[in-house]
């Protein structure tokens, strides 16, 4: 990579980190409605692995999916939007947190159902190798995804089918409240992989430069030929499951343990030691971020509420004359 | 004009979009090498290859899921679900998924989606293989539920849905793939969502659709020979509906009754008699009458299987009854 692509991800790390936390500050206030599920914590996850992606690459994920969005490109003005239910929000404000998309992106959402996803990941896919494009579809889902049964068919699938697919756990340790060894019959998640004779691995996610170099690996493979394959990256979030969470599940002394091992942290200090940036340089990269996210906030609360007209529009990409 | 059976007719939709488009592939369990349970794909796989025409899993969520997904990439799939009563395995996938992403993701996705499925009792299958659902599907905005009675329907129809950009139900029937009748010539389409007029009379209106057009038809012809004149109006799509030749037809013969293989309760009956009511009260000379299955698990045996579905002379008597 070049300087100016070690920084751009730093930076990327950084607006996600704020964009999370001034969200949490409009929910506080009431601004955002429905629920919210930060990603503070989990940044070195999607920024590693999407630095990884060529522009043909697909990427889907759940409804955790505010980073994703950043790290795909949309811009923390249409995030910030979008959870404000604006007009200018990246779905129009009819999707809102766990909906954003932008397909000129080739960002596939944002889907709010667990695991539902996953069989329209083994799709896209099954698109590109049905019109002989070289994409590969990235899929991501939390590890608490792969208990149920849409997981198996969709994995299945894209082997039987050889799809270019690369799955992608996130196993943050708890499926909202419930831990992993309470909810998998195996804690380690890769070893489903190993169930449908897929190659897999497993990942530090609280290191980016870890995440992008087995990214990178596995995403030239697919598109080389191989098959989809299966990438576990262990990663926490420091926040609750959403905003109502009273984490009655975990002690402080875990939160706390993981949160010496902060993403952005260990990426800062990978930069600084490998002599790629200074402390002042990155200092300057986090005001950027903070007048990025700052100016997104006062362009969604400046922006129009959808007007009436859109209730009705996009039902049908042909509206009827009956109903 | 050629007469030819309903399961001719859908073949040749088939197989005329396929040679028309390349764009546009089967997949569903056993409809390639075994050439389709109800054999409207013989000859499918061996002619276009088995890129083209795709056996699957026997996994319903990743079926339609993958159709999704693959719609979503600009292709044009047909998918089938072998019977209707295997859709509530991949309900989640219609209902959340395909019926909401060009409306939630604010017209950025679209989905050239097409799900074939058969329903429909009177083959003792029992109680889980021969249900009427239709009226669930019809229920959700963001999905077209289209369900043919007659050859010429059902290829103009399946023909316009391949077409469609918008995700569609093709609901045929398991009982009238032998059922024959005269199709236009050449390459014709039929309009989804619109209702249709298959039989003129004046004295009362019958509203039906899919098998239940047939025993209509057949309930006319008795009532014919006694002096009644019914008129026999085929939604063809449950949703859009189009209520127009409904009301009209109505507004001339003041009286009417609905047949539907579906049970009572909530149904396509239930619907259509509101919104008659709703819009044409005062031209009805008489309380409309519904004709549904008995209100149980449809069972095996042929006699009570029987009792329970809608027979010629429930329409004969219902017909009396409203005159």
């Amino acid at each position: 990579m070049k300087k100016t692509e070690y920084l751009e991800l730093y930076q990327q790390m950084v607006v996600i980190r704020l964009v999370e936390e001034r969200a949490a500050v409009l929910y506080q206030e009431g601004k955002i409605g429905g629920f919210l599920h930060l990603y503070i914590g989990q940044e070195a996850v999607s920024t590693g692995l999407i630095s990884a992606r060529q522009p043909q690459d697909r990427v889907i994920t759940a409804y955790r999916d505010h980073g994703v969005a950043i790290n795909c490109g949309i811009s923390p003005r249409e995030v910030i939007a979008e959870l404000l239910g604006k007009a200018t929000g990246i779905s129009g404000g009819k999707g809102g947190t766990m909906h954003m998309a932008d397909v000129t992106k080739n960002f596939w959402g944002g889907h709010a159902i667990v695991g539902a996803h996953l069989p329209l990941a083994a799709g896209l896919a099954l698109g590109d190798q049905y019109q002989k494009k070289d994409g590969v579809t990235i899929c991501m889902f939390g590890e608490g995804a792969t208990n149920i049964g849409y997981f198996h068919e969709a994995v299945n699938l894209s082997k039987v089918w050889n799809l270019p697919v690369l799955w992608v756990c996130e196993n943050n340790h708890y499926g909202m409240g419930t831990a992993v060894d309470r909810a998998s019959a195996v804690s380690e998640i890769r070893q489903k992989a190993v169930g449908y004779g897929m190659k897999n691995d497993l990942v530090d996610g609280m290191d980016l430069m870890k995440v992008r170099e087995k990214s990178l690996e596995m995403i030239n493979e697919i598109r080389a030929g191989s098959g989809p394959q299966f990438l576990e990256i262990m990663t926490y979030r420091f926040r609750g499951h959403s905003m109502g969470d009273p984490e009655r599940y975990r002690n402080q002394a875990e939160v706390h343990k993981w949160q010496e091992n902060d993403p952005i942290g260990i990426y800062r200090s990978y930069l600084l030691s490998s002599k790629i940036s200074t402390d002042v340089e990155l200092e300057k990269l986090d005001h950027v971020a903070e007048e990025i996210v700052e100016d997104a906030v006062r362009f969604a609360e400046s922006s129009p509420e959808p007007g009436a007209e859109e209730l009705f529009r996009n039902i049908y990409v042909e509206e009827m004359s009956g109903d | 004009m050629a007469k030819i059976t309903m399961r001719q007719a859908i073949s040749q939709a088939l197989w005329e979009e396929m040679e028309r488009d390349p764009n546009v592939f089967i997949l569903g369990e056993e409809v390639g090498v075994w050439g389709g349970t109800y054999a409207v794909t013989k000859g499918f796989y061996d002619h276009f290859g088995p890129e083209r025409v795709k056996d699957t899993p026997i996994a319903e969520a990743a079926i339609i899921g993958a159709a999704i997904g693959a719609a979503l990439t600009g292709t044009r799939p047909v998918a089938e679900l072998m019977t209707i009563n295997f859709a509530f395995s991949a309900m989640d996938h219609i209902v959340n998924e395909a019926a909401k992403l060009h409306y939630m993701f604010n017209g950025q996705m679209v989905l050239p989606l097409v799900i074939r499925t058969v329903g429909g009792g009177g083959r003792q299958l029992g109680a889980t293989h021969s249900q009427t659902p239709d009226a669930i599907f019809a229920h959700f905005p963001g999905l077209k539920v289209v369900a043919p009675g007659t050859p010429a329907d059902a290829k103009g129809l399946l023909k316009a849905a391949i077409r469609s950009n918008d995700p569609i139900m093709f609901i045929e029937h398991a009982t009238l793939y032998q059922t024959r009748g005269e199709i236009p010539d050449g390459d014709y389409l039929v309009p989804i969502g619109t209702s249709k007029v298959q039989r003129e009379g004046k004295h009362v209106t019958v509203v039906t659709y899919s098998k239940m057009l047939e025993l209509s038809m057949k309930a006319a012809d008795l009532l014919a020979k006694e002096g009644i004149e019914v008129e026999i109006v085929d939604l063809r799509s449950l949703r859009p509906l189009d209520m127009g030749p409904v009301i009209e037809s109505i507004k001339k013969t003041n009286r009417g009754i609905i047949v539907e293989e579906g049970w009572k309760s909530f149904g396509v009956g239930s619907e259509i008699m509101s919104r008659i009511y709703e819009e044409a009260f005062d031209y009805i000379d008489a309380p409309i009458k519904r004709v549904a299955q008995k209100e149980v698990p449809l069972p095996y045996n042929s006699t009570l299987e029987q009792m329970a579905l809608p027979q010629i002379e429930d329409i004969v008597s219902a017909i009396k009854e409203v005159m």
